[in-house]
Formats: C-alpha cells, structure tokens, sequence
C-alpha cells in the first residue's frame, strides 16, 4: 500500500518536477549570472559601465533569490526565511552597490547559489531521473529482454535471459521503485537545506538570546537601583518626619501638665511635620506608579504630568484601545522622565508629548520635543535608564538632541 | 450637618466620624464600601458626604464612580471626594458641567481641621471646593493663555477656582473686600467673562474658562 501511496503522493511529483525545473532554471540564470560577472569583471577599468553591471548582477542574484524562495515554497512546501526589510545594505540610484554590500556574506551567499544551482540541480535531478529509469527498466525487462536483438540484455559481457535473472530484475527493479520517491524527496529536502544555508538570514536565535540576557540583566539592575532609591527615599523622607513627629507629640505630652502654651507651639510643629510626611509620601507614591494611569490611561496620566512639570507642554494623546499595562507603564515614564529633563537642563520654553496608538497589535509611538539648547548626554544614566526601561518591552529608543538644540525622544513601544 | 461617609480604611473612617462629630455634625452614616454607602445616602438624605476615591473591591475609583452617581442622583447633597493623590482628570469629571455641590480635596487638608469643615460646609451648601493642586494643574492645563494676568489677579483666580468666597479671598490675601472686588472685576474683563456673576455661576464661569466646564 505505502508503495502505491508514495508513488502518487503529490509531494513526490511536485519534488520531481522541482528537480526538473532546477536543472532549466539553474542553466539559464547560471550561464546569465556568468556572463554578467565576467563582463563586469572585465569592464571594471570603465568604472561607470562596470560597476553598474556588477551591482546589476548582485542585485539580480537577490531577486533570483526571492524568487527561489517562492518556488521552494510553491514545490516542496519548504520555507525558506527572507531577510526583513531595511536590514541589508542599499544601491544608490538603484545600480551602484554601497560598500556594505560587498562586505555583507548574504550578497556573496546569494551570488553563490545563483551560480551552484546548475550543478547542484544536474546532481539532484540526475540521481531521481536514473533511480526512476533504471527502476522501470529492471521491473519491465522480462517484457522485451527476448526481443532485443542480442537476445537479451547485455551486462558487462553476459547476456541476460533466463527466468531467475529476471525474477532478480524484477525483484531489483521493485526494490528501486520503492526507495525512488523517498530518495525524489529525500534529496528535495537537502536542496532546501543547501539552499537555506545560502540565502536565508542566519537564524538571529543566538544574537536575540544575547540582547536579552543583556536587557534582563540591565532591567533587574535597574529594578534594584530603582528598591534602593525607594528604601532612601523612605527612610531619609517620611521615616525621619514620623521620628520627629512622635519626639514633638512625647514632649508636648510632657509639658501638657505645666506649660501648655509651649505644648501647642509642639503641636503645632507636630502637625506641620505630619502634612509634610504626607506629601513626601504622596510624591514617593507617584513615582513608583501613577494610580490615575491604572484607573484612566496614558491620557489622564500625561495630563496630569504635564500640568506639573513648570515648562508649558502640550500633550496629544490619540490611543483608541488601550495597551498592556506594562507598556502603559513604560510609555508614562518615558514621558516623566523626558519631562523632568526638559524642566531641569533643556531651557525650553515649550515642550510637545505626542502618543499616538493605532491598530492592535501595532505600536505605541511617544514623541516628546522642546525647543531648547539639546546636547542631551546620551549615555547619561537618565537616558539609559529610559532606553532599559524600553528594552524591557521590547521597543526602541531613539534620541536626537544637537547641541543649539531641539530635543526630540521618540519611542516605539510594541503591542500585540 | 447631617453626613455620610465611605471610607474603607477603619482608622481613617473613625478619626473622620470623630472629628465630624466634634465639629457639631451628625454622622448619619459610616461605610466602609461603596455600595453600603449608595444604599445609605438613598436612605438618609444627608445633606453632604465624604467619599474615598479608591475603595474595596478593586481599589481603583469606586468612591469617585458612588460619587458621581449621588451627584446625579441626588443633587442636594453635597460631595466632597477626598483622595491620596489628586489628578486634573478625576475633577473634571467631578464638576463636568455642575461645578456647584461638590469638591476634591487630598485626605492631607483633612489634617487642617478648621479649613477641612469649611469646605465641607461650602459644598453641602451648594459651593464648591477643588484643592489648591488640582487649581494649579488647572491654571497650567488652562486652554487659555492666562498671560494678561498679573500675579495678584492669578493668585485671586486660583482662590475663586478653589472654590473660595470674596471675604475668605480677603481674609487668605490680607487684603480689603474691596480690593478683591477690583480684582475679580479685572480677571472678568481680562478674560472676556460676563462681569457680576456671583458665588457659585462665578466658579462656573472661570472652571468653563480653564476648560473643564
């Protein structure tokens, strides 16, 4: 059963015909891409007519490329990954390859398979065409080994004939079928891989691996540096204030009896010492989390921060579903800490917060801008804090601060 | 006074029950979530409550949403939310088009107790009592340049958004009644206002102004 189900499956014909189809194509593109790099080559000392065919030959590697990609996908199913746009060097004017592409190993890994493709093909597909052939004629021989004209088949210097050689042929013959379509795509399945190996971007697992470690271990110092300045803040603010407040209560306690006059002056001071307690920890509160950003959003939350900071700053919010709660989180801090910066060294006399949200899963985008001097020091622990902070959620940071100035942070933040 | 309080911190609810009641006032009802209070205030009508802005089961705005509803409900009663922070966004939907009978104030002015009753008394009478930091958020939010104004006059404003009277204006400045006349006539024509509103439309007509109203 397995036989006749391997011989008509699908996948077997289509790797059939791709092994076919890789022999043509390989021999019309490798003998073009030959000729155009040799006439590159060799027109080179013209520099204005050489280098554009070179960089036309690299270029046409890459869209041969693309178009294998879609082949390997259309015959064999196999995926082949493409490179993400933006990440490869460019041409200018479409022809002139930058220097970058020279040096980039996709370019010669494109030029390569351009050029493997025949040989690879007349291998793959001469092995399936002789497996397939040979297999016919063995299980067919005892059909027409009696009418050729020696008699029989000749191999070697025998002659073939009888009915246990062609029991053998037979039997050889089935035994080949069987293993034809396994081996069709057997080796289908290495061309992908020799493929892959030459066109695909290389598996960015062990660099993302890399810039995680590193972002968790800057997030967890960050978290850490972040528990110190709260315990600081605590203990020289609102602890101190208590202290201080139970020591004036004890000794206005004590002077009750016999001078109550400096007894009120003491609960008095008391009494100041408790509001300002309550404001230093109202203020420490809002600075580990807003509670208006979990109860009404960015927009809330940026108002309200904007309203303090002492340089005027418009705010656009447009954020019609609101984004994860982490993401919420990182794009209020950006916008406070932005804002404090604007306040304490920017000398602005305005500031801009826009943070615009559209589509889920997308992005928040946060810009922040000022009209000050710039020169923002960008590996100041502000600005790498923030860029940590981002790269906890997975986004990007990009600061632009000139020295004269304007300053402006923007921040991509994904959500999805 | 009769009063209602919601407030889900037992310590918070006690010291507010006593000082109220030291004050003169009856607490007609105490509780400690927002639903006992909206079935309390329905059943006793007092003439003012206090609500806690975060309160059980989510601890985020059930005190402001209770207060919303009796502001709409029940529009003789006064409601003075009192949180631990103060936001520009929570007032705005506090006196979102009826700036009269209710205030927000940080739980700290309760420290100041004369100050505290005062505000109280504003609103179950009808005024209104916004905490001095969500003026100035408002004054710095304001839709409106306020350039024109000279420092005197924007310290005269923030007390009249504050919710304050012409005498307390007097009284917190130092300054005559009739000085405090010459300068809210001067705010009103600076800022293109109908000059003579009194009291309670005059907080309207500078909280619309500052873009809230």
């Amino acid at each position: 059963m397995f036989l006749i189900r391997d011989l008509l499956s699908p996948r077997t014909w289509l790797a059939f015909s791709h092994h076919l189809a890789g022999l043509v194509i390989g021999l019309v593109v490798g003998i073009a891409a030959i000729v155009c790099l040799v006439l590159g080559v060799a027109l080179l000392p013209l520099m204005l007519i050489g280098v554009p065919v070179i960089g036309l030959t690299l270029r046409g590697a890459g869209w041969f490329a693309a178009a294998e990609r879609a082949r390997f996908g259309l015959f064999l199913g196999s995926r082949i990954p493409a490179w993400q746009p933006g990440v490869r060097a460019g041409y200018r004017y479409g022809l002139l390859p930058s220097w970058r592409v020279y040096k980039e190993r996709a370019t010669w890994g494109e030029v390569g398979y351009t050029l493997a493709r025949l040989p690879v093909s007349i291998l793959t597909a001469g092995a399936t065409l002789i497996v397939w052939s040979l297999s016919l004629v063995l299980l067919t021989l005892p059909l027409y080994d009696e009418s050729l004209p020696s008699g029989g088949a000749i191999i070697g210097n025998t002659v073939v004939r009888g009915t246990p050689a062609m029991t053998v042929s037979v039997v050889l013959g089935l035994l080949l079928l069987v293993a034809a379509p396994q081996l069709t795509r057997g080796l289908a399945a290495v061309d992908a891989a020799f493929t892959r190996w030459l066109i695909a971007p290389p598996s960015n697992l062990a660099a993302r691996v890399t810039e995680l470690e590193r972002s968790r271990e800057r997030v967890v110092d960050a978290a850490e540096a972040e528990r110190r300045r709260i315990e600081r803040d605590l203990h020289d603010g609102a602890q101190q204030r208590l202290v201080a407040l139970a020591m004036e209560l004890g000794r206005a306690k004590a002077k009750l009896a016999d001078d109550v006059d400096a007894a009120r002056e003491l609960v008095d001071q008391a009494h100041a010492e408790a509001k300002a307690a309550l404001t230093e920890l109202r203020d420490l509160v809002r600075g580990v989390h807003p509670p208006v950003l979990t109860d009404r959003g960015l927009d809330a939350a940026l108002s309200g921060l904007a309203a303090r900071c002492p340089v005027p700053v418009q705010v656009h919010v447009d954020v019609p579903v609101r984004p994860k709660p982490a993401v919420e989180a990182v794009a209020y801090f950006v916008v406070a800490e932005a804002l404090t910066n604007v306040a304490k060294h920017s000398r602005a006399s305005q500031a801009t917060v826009v943070v615009e949200g559209h589509g889920f899963p997308g992005s928040l985008n946060v810009v922040i801008s000022d009209d000050g001097i710039g020169g923002a020091d960008q590996r100041g622990a502000g600005l790498t804090g923030l860029a940590d902070r981002v790269a906890g959620v997975d986004g990007k940071l990009h600061v632009e601060s000139p020295s004269g100035g304007p300053t402006i942070i923007s921040v991509v933040l994904p959500c999805g | 006074m009769r009063i209602a309080i919601a407030e889900d911190s037992v310590l918070l609810r006690e010291g507010l029950t006593r000082l109220l009641a030291e004050a003169g006032h009856e607490v007609v009802a105490a509780e400690g979530d927002a639903e006992g209070f909206l079935r309390a205030v329905a059943a006793t009508k007092p003439d003012a409550c206090v609500v806690d802005v975060r309160m059980p089961p989510t601890f985020t705005d059930e005190g402001l949403r209770a207060a919303l509803l009796v502001r709409d409900q029940w529009p003789d009663v006064g409601v003075l939310v009192l949180s631990q922070w103060v936001e520009e966004r929570y007032a705005t939907e506090l006196i979102a088009g009826r700036p009269h009978g209710v205030g927000y104030l940080l739980k700290d002015r309760v420290a100041d107790v004369t100050e505290f009753l005062d505000a109280l008394r504003r609103v179950a009478d009808g005024g209104s009592a916004l905490d001095p930091e969500v003026v100035a958020q408002l004054l710095a939010r304001s839709r409106h340049p306020l350039g024109d104004l000279t420092p005197r006059e924007r310290e005269v404003l923030a007390l009249m958004a504050e919710g304050r009277s012409n005498s307390a204006i007097a009284q917190t400045l130092v300054v005559g009644g009739g000085a405090v006349e010459k300068h809210i006539n001067n705010i009103f024509t600076k800022l293109g206002l109908a000059p003579g509103e009194r009291d309670h439309r005059r907080v309207l007509a500078v909280l619309r102004y500052l873009g809230t109203g």
